[in-house]
């Protein structure tokens, strides 16, 4: 049976250089339940550290918690990528690490904390994550695939790090499994400017989420997925019909 | 000036479209964002970037573009060689970065093709 599902699957935590420090696990699961979402999606910068702490606390709230990772590849595209298996998310972070170039230069780029539930820092990831891997977005979408995960094409209405900006238009060999559209991003707008210029949109499903690096910002765009469970799994049926896949703002909770 | 004369005064590593007529080329582009390529590159222009993505054929085809340089030792992807063989859109390489190789092509007698570059 299909269920209704709110996710916000864009969430940085303090692991993100850019992240805000309060973006912990136990308040970010907080203002999850607050905001009434039933799946939220962990996606630091070419890293998955903090995933398994807000996964326990997501827990104790009933929250699915869908691990994940925004990457970038070597044309500075991000792609978020999704997954509902622990072992995948370790062989992806090995495939970036391994492509990632640079030691952090925190006091430049932002504190890259991996922490516990409540927030104790643990360790300091040292990894240049603000940087571009040396991966191109094929590989990454292709080895996103090869894991069972998800990738979606990560804020395509922005002109920095997005496919669009990046490379002008999607290509055709590109199996992107959605776009992502930012939450100050008007829908009707975008299909029609997009399209507009050609750059391949139409070929995708749109979902949108908050891209949240700040605890404020938790849920302020969502998208209801019609699905049978809460998992990356379904999500990818779901993508494949149009009438399971709804945008919405937090203002109509 | 003749785009072989540029190459041979640059000494550009020519990675594509070896066999296809000289052109001349009189402007100059430099981006890293295809989208601002399509929206600011003009016909003609010699098109300087960090890129070696596939669709930076397609843009340069579609802009009609006199070139593409890649600077500071980037490779273009191999499907990007292919593609720029079929669309005839020479792909030359360059160890020097990109501020150099403007530099040098100016030099050349190579200018930017900002419209309003002249009233700035």
């Amino acid at each position: 049976m299909l269920k209704r599902y709110r996710a916000d699957c864009h969430i940085h935590t303090c692991l993100s250089p850019c992240g805000d420090s309060g973006m912990v696990p136990e308040a970010i699961i907080r203002k999850g339940k607050e905001k009434g979402i039933d799946i939220m999606g962990i996606s630091d910068h070419n890293a998955t550290e903090n995933i398994s702490e807000v996964q326990k606390a997501g827990r104790r709230e009933c929250i699915t918690v869908i691990g994940g990772m925004e990457i970038t590849s070597k044309e500075e595209v991000h792609v978020l990528s999704l997954f509902d298996d622990e072992a995948a998310l370790k062989d992806i972070q090995k495939l970036v690490y391994d492509n990632l170039p640079g030691i952090n230069e925190q006091k430049l780029y932002g504190y890259q904390c991996c922490v516990d539930e409540s927030g104790y820092i643990t360790t300091i990831n040292q990894h240049l994550l603000i940087g571009a891997t040396t991966l191109s977005v094929e590989t990454i979408v292709n080895s996103v695939h090869d894991l069972n995960g998800i990738a979606i094409a990560a804020h395509v209405d922005r002109e920095a790090f997005s496919v669009i900006g990046q490379l002008g238009f999607i290509p055709a060999t590109l199996q992107f499994d959605a776009l992502e559209i930012s939450p100050e991003c008007n829908y009707r707008d975008f299909i029609r400017e997009s399209s507009a210029k050609q750059t391949g949109i139409t070929r995708y499903r749109i979902v949108s989420f908050s891209d949240a690096h700040t605890p404020g910002e938790i849920g302020k765009r969502c998208t209801i997925f019609l699905c049978e469970q809460p998992t990356v799994k379904s999500i990818k049926e779901a993508l494949k019909e149009e009438e399971r896949v709804t945008l919405c703002d937090d203002t109509y909770v | 000036m003749k785009l072989s004369a540029i190459i041979r005064e640059m000494g550009f590593e020519v990675v594509a479209g070896k066999d296809y007529p000289d052109r001349t080329i009189t402007h100059g582009y430099v981006s890293d964002l295809l989208s601002d390529v399509i929206a600011n590159a003009r016909v003609n222009d010699l098109w300087i970037t960090l890129q070696g993505h596939p669709n930076i054929v397609a843009v340069a085809s579609m802009k009609e573009l006199g070139g593409i340089i890649l600077a500071n030792n980037r490779k273009p992807e191999v499907q990007t060689i292919q593609k720029a063989e079929e669309e005839g859109i020479p792909i030359l390489l360059s160890a020097l970065s990109a501020f150099e190789v403007v530099g040098r092509l100016w030099d050349l007698g190579i200018s930017g093709s900002t419209k309003n570059a002249e009233k700035i």
